[in-house]
């Protein structure tokens, strides 16, 4: 009896779910297969440890970045595509501070605010980094934070709060005139190139056992993004502002009846997801030591990736949907060559979208 | 009867003469561009027809996503990805067997065969994405196609599927270099050899290039406006073919769709297999807009396939009007008219006929010229970074779009999902009516009058 019933279910789950069945079992054989090359020698466990470790550091971020876009998605019931360039412009607001900061005197304030994307500043002549020029760093930091909560309290003000009542679809729409302006804003005042931005001189330790090495500014990195999930944990936690953006994320209308003042809720949501883009923004930066004035919007796929896996709404859903996706975007370098790492990611985002799509953490509402 | 026929045909020759309107309107926009800044007959002629060009493939492929945004309501933007995968299955299908040193393999079929497969391709990759995907919401589908076209373009840009061979057969993307597009059959009717570099004409050719040589107009620009006139010709048929599809019984379970989908499955029908249908269409469609647009380019690229394409063809529908057929092909002329090349043109006048001096080359440089109230060098960078200022006008337009004018131009004309219009009871009943179109000429002329002012 036991096993016609394991059998029907089991007949079920196929023919209900055909796509789920087959994603499981590339999965067990994706596992299998990984346990094989670690055993006959051809993957080195050190450079699993190196993969496993670049994709929870870009988790991380993703993750950070994530969850203002969630807060937004699920507050506010739109997907937000500007949410890559706020990470753009706060981590160009920051960096270009950081630069006229640690830079101060040996070039024209005009050229180290460019932060080298155009005018004379590189890499070679400011060159900083966490060790060398510390205050900079934090200086930095808090202005990209500022300047993209203030960006972003600025467009909703302008773009957003006189279409409150409409679709979600046309806000998405919108959102997109807000993403292509803001680029390219940043573009007209930047250029359009890349530069690299931090020195290469930075101190690192090896963690004993593995081998495997981190820097000053990985463990910044680490470290900043834990302490701000931290800190968004234990707002939505145990303040009264928590509580309401909770209330609001499930029933607008009975948070507003029930007295919550919507308007500030919202407002106090941009400034919180706007901030944690912008903190994002310029840990990715100081990570990879490269600026661009796309970088945000070429992260956006991965960081909506990130949000649907861990279930719209859902703040630590987005911190382990941004660890996953991280870490599959790396891990998948071991089966396929690594300019398809992207597509990677995104086909894992496809196969989550469509399997589950009310994602893994579905039902915790921003808590 | 014979009323409601003349009425219809009418309105179907207001269509026609809204779209000649509006492309006259620009036509003679961009010939007062030219004149003032002093391009001869031959110049005008060209900038015309990189009008037209624009204007022509941005009204297909806002046909195509209107079909499935306007009448099916699903939020495709991943249009990029489904043009790719036509121009290049045409490329790769017809790139010859044998293209001797340094060149990219193909199939060698015939160019018919090579429009039916991208079509095919791009159809068939349309039907696996809905086929999943047509069950999530609307945002969630605008994610998943968007990162699908983005999946797409970063297999075309591989250098793993830069040549691969299939069951012994020697193929090739090209990676990020790209792959050659066949030779344009246009030129076959002008040029005896159309692949060398200077072929001879044709007795056709000379005969063309002979007559507008007198105007001024050089060969290529001839050869360039012919193939351009042949995508017109496309426009037309793209409009009839979604005029009928969207008339048509398959039509009406669209529309219904989009208003309401439980409704529409609750009638009966199945309303997921209606949606994949109609994406297949839809893709299919855009497939053949990509080998009409990128595929004439004499290199096929990964980086033509970016996603902004997708955004410029979805900011070409918002300015017509989802909804409305004519409205996308007027929103395609003015979105290249206006959006696309104006903005260049205006900045290529105001550079003729003000002294701005040399640019200054970064914007720092430009805002510390304010300090001593020197505007010009601003409007000098400005006007050098013209097609990045641009992009921010395409932005800013989209959110004023959405906020004033959510439905566009003329979205307000949105077909009805009924066969007949529902309101129109309310007025008197038919007999009635009928007996008032036979009658007095005052009464007749008021009652197509209220109907025109519902339908416009």
């Amino acid at each position: 009896m036991g096993i016609s019933e394991t059998y029907d279910r089991g007949r079920n789950v196929v023919v209900d779910q055909p796509l789920g069945v087959i994603a499981g079992v590339v999965g067990v054989l994706l596992i299998v297969d990984l346990a094989t090359k670690l055993m006959d020698g051809s993957l080195s466990v050190l450079s699993l440890a190196i993969f496993l470790k670049q994709g929870l550091i870009l988790g991380l971020v993703l993750g950070l970045a994530g969850v203002g876009l969630s807060m937004t998605y699920s507050i506010l019931g739109f997907a937000n595509f500007a949410h890559g360039d706020y990470i753009s412009a706060g981590a160009f607001a920051g960096w270009a501070i950081t630069y006229v900061i640690g830079g101060f005197g040996t070039l024209p304030i005009g050229d180290l605010f460019l932060v080298g994307v155009s005018g004379e500043a590189d890499a070679g002549s400011v060159g900083v980094s966490v060790v060398s020029a510390p205050v900079a760093i934090l200086v930095g930091f808090v202005v990209a934070v500022g300047f993209a909560a203030l960006l972003t309290l600025g467009i909703d003000r302008l773009v957003y709060k006189p279409m409150r009542d409409q679709e979600g679809i046309s806000l998405l729409i919108a959102s997109i005139g807000v993403a292509l302006a803001l680029r390219y804003l940043l573009a007209f005042v930047f250029g359009t190139s890349s530069s690299g931005l931090t020195s290469g001189n930075i101190p690192s330790v090896t963690v004993p056992g593995i081998g495997i090495s981190l820097n000053a500014h990985e463990l910044t990195l680490a470290i900043g993004a834990v302490a701000l999930m931290v800190g968004v944990h234990l707002l939505l936690q145990y303040t009264k502002l928590g509580t309401a953006m909770r209330a609001m994320a499930d029933n607008r209308d009975l948070a507003r009846v029930t007295g919550i003042p919507t308007e500030r809720v919202v407002r106090a949501t941009w400034v919180i997801g706007g901030g944690l883009a912008g903190a994002a923004g310029y840990l990715i930066v100081l990570w990879r030591g490269t600026i661009a004035f796309d970088f945000g919007w070429v992260l956006l796929l991965l960081i909506f990736a990130a949000v649907i896996l861990g279930g719209i709404g859902s703040v630590y859903g987005a911190m382990f949907g941004g660890l996953t996706i991280g870490v599959a975007s790396t891990v998948s370098l071991i089966w396929v060559p690594s300019e398809f790492s992207t597509a990677a990611a995104f086909v894992v985002m496809i196969f989550v979208l469509v399997l589950k799509p009310s994602g893994l953490f579905s039902g915790v509402t921003t808590a | 009867m014979s009323t409601a026929d003349s009425l219809s045909e009418r309105l179907g020759n207001s269509d026609v003469g809204l779209i000649l309107g509006v492309v006259g309107g620009l036509y003679l926009l961009f010939i007062i561009f030219g004149v003032i800044l002093g391009l001869d007959i031959g110049g005008i002629a060209s900038t015309l027809q990189r009008l037209t060009f624009l204007a022509a493939v941005y009204a297909l492929l806002a046909l195509a996503l209107n079909l499935q945004w306007g009448y099916a309501g699903l939020f495709n933007i991943g249009v990029a990805g489904f043009m790719a995968v036509g121009a290049y299955t045409m490329a790769m299908l017809t790139a010859p067997v044998d293209p001797g040193v340094g060149g990219i393999p193909g199939l060698g079929l015939p160019l018919w065969a090579g429009v039916i497969g991208g079509m095919v391709a791009a159809a068939l990759v349309g039907g696996i994405t809905a086929l999943p995907a047509l069950r999530l919401r609307a945002d969630y589908l605008a994610i998943v196609t968007l990162a699908l076209s983005e999946i797409i373009r970063l297999l075309y840009n591989s250098t793993t599927f830069q040549s691969f061979s299939i069951g012994g057969r020697e193929l090739g993307t090209g990676g990020a270099s790209g792959i050659p597009g066949p030779i344009n059959p246009v030129r076959d009717l002008y040029y005896t050899d159309p692949a060398s570099p200077q072929p001879p004409p044709t007795a056709f050719g000379e005969a063309m290039f002979g007559f507008f040589g007198g105007f001024g107009i050089d060969g290529p620009i001839v050869v360039d406006w012919t193939y351009t006139l042949v995508l017109v010709v496309f426009v037309g048929l793209f409009y009839f073919l979604l005029t009928r599809v969207g008339n048509s019984p398959f039509g009406r379970v669209l529309k219904a769709i989009r208003e309401d989908e439980i409704v529409a499955s609750s009638l009966g029908k199945n309303t997921r297999w209606f949606k994949i249908k109609v994406f297949m269409l839809g893709c299919a469609l855009m497939g053949l807009a990509g080998i009409l647009w990128q595929g004439s380019q004499a290199l096929i690229t990964p980086a033509l396939f970016l996603p902004i394409v997708t955004f410029y063809v979805f900011i070409a529908l918002m300015v017509g009007g989802s909804g409305s057929n004519t409205g996308s092909v007027v929103g395609g002329a003015l979105f290249a008219g206006l959006l696309f090349l104006g903005p260049t043109f205006v900045g290529r006048i105001v550079d003729s006929s003000f002294t701005l001096g040399n640019a200054p080359s970064t914007f720092t440089d430009a805002i510390a010229a304010l300090g001593s109230l020197d505007v010009t060098p601003l409007i000098a960078y400005a006007l050098d970074s013209i097609s990045t200022l641009r992009f921010v006008l395409l932005g800013v337009v989209l959110i004023i779009l959405m906020q004033r004018r959510p439905e566009g131009l003329l979205g307000h004309r949105k077909e009805p999902a009924a066969a007949v219009d529902l309101s129109r009871r309310s007025v008197s009943d038919d007999s009635t009516e009928a007996a008032r179109a036979d009658g007095g000429v005052s009464d007749a002329s008021d009652a197509a009058g209220d109907e025109r002012g519902e339908d416009e």
